[in-house]
């Protein structure tokens, strides 16, 4: 679930020379650069690292004037399709908002004029806003949101299908059985390709379908531990195997 | 102390300011220092450790309650001039300064460089002393405390003179966040505590077993002060908001069993505070409210073992700061079966009433998080120095803000999860349509709730699983909502078990009554 269910593809040579980079030196002005290209990279691969962005973040954080609006962008926008993972409140933590605020001014002073300062400021913004309607669930004005942002989306390949990953993920721990409207509203998908969508995943997700009294349709997914009561509680009454061996003694 | 510049001495704020005389070394402290000297060549550890806590403590509360030690060139003679006695000596002195008195620019600046003179004879490998753990722990503790605190002092710009901000800008390396962050991580990689404690679990290794002390005429030293800097790393990286990261560096240690991080109070109720915070930021509130409460347990039961002890007050404000987020955390996840009988009356005593009023979500409530989260949390730092151009401001609460403004946009997102969760607790199933109407919203938000309630109390743990965190649960069934029984099984197992162990302590102690 989750995270198994957006990028994965396999790791190029440079992001495992990054990787060890951020594990090996992290706390190293140096290697900022790289680690920009490693989010250019993850955009164009379609994978993803949060703890090479998060290294950068930090970078930023410690070094303000180094900071590239355009990158923060790109990791936040990776970062939402992440979820359920909290990647993007993680991210938020580390951008301090006098950043945010005084890029705008900065862009003004400069010369560049008033509209590309205004487009920056407005892109964050428009992440928090479609943020804040994925954390609540509210996928009809995420997607209306979402379709007028294109211009700031699209820059990111794969975001639709993570986010319909996300949605598919909420769905399916809170639902047995989701009515047809329901999962068209939550991954923004209708009709004919809907029902492509819900046969590749009757194949290989093991999902069923059926009607309800309505004559609606019924989408049926695999009972996991939280949908379904039973599953969980068969975990619960387990006793970790340290703690057994503290009375072993005494038994013998 | 050498080099002191005409506008900024060493004179302490204080009454005895006009007397303080560096070079005046009274007997108890000569003999403090000599017999301190001797014990650390004689790698006696219970002696060392009784001088560090005890003496120390007593001759600065009559000699020096509101002045510094004699500075080190005084009491140098004494010590053969031993170069690592003076270090450890100076890192004694400027603990003692921040105590007591407040230290200026140059003194931060000072206590910095003894710092990497310090944390550079130890990465050499060189140093063949024993210390006690609390020594140790208490100079990571203290290292990163002063960064804090320069941060702080760094980021209040508006009263800054002149003199002090061209001293900043000429010691830009002095409590340097990189600078800082690379010797906690230089003191876990020169350690190879990582491996050690790896290779501890297959057998291989003695560490926790030994408290750290090396038993075969080694040092304890660079294994211990790696150790406790992965405890530094973690409060460091909470100070800068990135919670995933600190949780990282404290990996290696495993909080479900005793260790060298327990074998010293402070570093144990540092590490599980700091622990139990990252986790609630991360909405992982099963996990938070599960370590406060057992080292809320375990400062109710051990306090009283430290009543004269200099940590003492921090022991008290730090059980108070976590009862305050434990009110939190559980009006976010009221998972009330998690917390043991003596940690919930005190809870209830300190905070039952404004547990109620926050799970209200209403203008108050947000109030009763803000104050809450305010007093509890840790002192957040903005890591980078201004540019000294820009009119002086104080920036000092900016990182506060940020983590607060955050924290209490997540407390807005859960806002309707209160009204679903009274409702679920009477109901075993109820349609979509009744509970939408009963929570005066329409179906298609009630769906959002729910779903909202779902996602929120689910979290992302370390390697990607789902972790529920549900106090009440339920699934939909097409329009249908089934309530789970929330009522935990009973741990038959458990009770057991601790019936056996508890049979078989009342057996030997019978068994020890009929020898005599």
């Amino acid at each position: 679930m989750g995270r198994e269910m957006t990028n994965q593809k396999p790791q190029s040579e440079m992001s495992y020379t990054v990787q060890q980079l951020v594990s090996v030196n992290p706390y190293n002005p140096d290697i900022l650069p790289d680690l920009e290209n490693y989010v250019n990279e993850q955009v164009s691969s379609q994978t993803y690292s949060s703890n090479a962005n998060l290294c950068l973040l930090r970078l930023y954080q410690f070094e303000p004037e180094r900071m590239s609006t355009q990158i923060v962008a790109r990791i936040l926008i990776k970062a939402l399709m992440a979820m359920p993972a909290p990647d993007f409140s993680l991210c938020l933590f580390l951008i301090p908002e006098r950043v945010m605020r005084t890029e705008w001014v900065l862009v003004l002073w400069k010369g560049w004029g008033m509209t590309i300062g205004m487009q920056m400021e407005d892109q964050f913004k428009t992440l928090i806003v479609l943020s804040h309607y994925l954390e609540t669930a509210r996928f009809r004005q995420f997607w209306d949101e979402a379709a007028k942002s294109r211009h700031i989306l699209e820059v990111v390949p794969g975001f639709e299908q993570a986010i319909q990953a996300y949605a598919i993920h909420v769905l399916s721990i809170a639902y047995q059985k989701v009515p047809r409207s329901v999962l068209a509203e939550a991954i923004n998908i209708e009709g004919l390709v809907l029902d492509k969508f819900i046969e590749h995943h009757i194949t290989n997700s093991g999902w069923a379908i059926e009607k309800n009294q309505n004559k609606g349709q019924l989408i049926i997914f695999p009972h996991n531990e939280f949908n379904d009561p039973e599953l969980k509680k068969s975990a619960a009454d387990g006793i970790p195997l340290e703690n057994i061996t503290r009375i072993l003694p005494i038994l013998g | 102390m050498t080099g002191a510049a005409p506008y900024d001495s060493d004179q302490p704020h204080g009454d005895s300011a006009s007397s303080y005389d560096p070079n005046y070394v009274p007997d108890s402290v000569k003999s403090f220092v000599v017999h301190m000297y001797r014990h650390i060549r004689e790698k006696n550890v219970y002696e060392i450790h009784q001088m560090y806590e005890t003496s120390f403590q007593s001759i600065s509360d009559r000699f020096f309650k509101d002045a510094p030690w004699p500075s080190v060139d005084a009491v140098a003679t004494y010590v053969d001039n031993d170069h690592v006695f003076c270090l450890l000596y100076r890192e004694m002195w400027f603990r003692h300064l921040y105590a007591r008195l407040s230290p200026t620019l140059k003194q931060r600046i000072d206590s910095w460089d003894n710092y990497c003179n310090l944390f550079q004879v130890v990465l050499h490998g060189v140093v063949n002393m024993q210390l006690p753990n609390q020594w140790l722990w208490d100079m990571v503790d203290e290292f990163v405390y002063q960064f804090q605190s320069f941060c702080q002092y760094r980021a209040k710009m508006k009263n800054k003179t002149e003199q002090e901000i061209a001293l900043l800008r000429q010691y830009d390396q002095a409590w340097n966040v990189y600078g800082v962050l690379n010797y906690l991580q230089a003191l876990v990689e020169k350690s190879s505590i990582i491996q050690i404690l790896e290779q501890e679990k297959e057998g291989l290794e003695q560490f926790t077993a030994t408290d750290g002390y090396d038993y075969s005429g080694g040092s304890n030293v660079l294994k211990v002060l790696g150790y406790f800097s992965m405890v530094g790393l973690l409060r460091v990286h909470c100070l800068l908001g990135d919670y995933h990261t600190g949780l990282k560096c404290i990996l290696p240690i495993d909080i479900s069993q005793q260790g060298v991080y327990t074998s010293v109070i402070g570093s144990h109720i540092t590490t599980i505070y700091h622990y139990g915070f990252a986790n609630l930021m991360l909405r992982r509130y099963t996990e938070a409210i599960r370590e406060f409460n057992k080292i809320l347990i375990y400062i109710f039961k051990t306090k009283q073992y430290h009543q004269k002890s200099p940590q003492y007050e921090q022991i008290l404000k730090k059980n108070e700061q976590m009862y305050a987020l434990l009110a939190v955390t559980l009006s976010l996840c009221p998972q009330l079966k998690l917390v043991e009988e003596t940690v919930n009356s005190q809870l209830r005593e300190k905070y039952g009433e404004k547990m109620l009023r926050m799970q209200r979500y209403d203008d108050e409530a947000f109030a009763l998080y803000d104050e809450l989260f305010s007093y509890a949390c840790p002192k957040f730092i903005t890591p980078s120095a201004s540019s000294y151009e820009e009119p002086l401001v104080n920036y000092n609460q900016d990182a506060y803000r940020l983590q607060l403004k955050l924290f209490l946009y997540e407390v807005k997102q859960q806002q309707l999860l209160s009204g679903i969760r009274t409702f679920l607790n009477v109901y075993s199933t109820i349609s979509i349509a009744k509970l939408a109407s009963y929570m005066e919203v329409d179906e298609d938000t009630l769906r959002t709730i729910l779903m909202t309630y779902k996602h929120k109390m689910h979290s992302v743990d370390s390697d990607g699983k789902i972790i529920s965190n549900m106090d009440t649960n339920f699934y939909i069934d097409d329009d249908m909502v089934h309530v789970v029984e929330s009522k935990a099984p009973k741990k038959y197992g458990d009770y057991f078990m601790r019936q056996i162990v508890k049979l078989e302590g009342i057996t030997s102690d019978i068994d020890r009554v009929k020898l005599e």
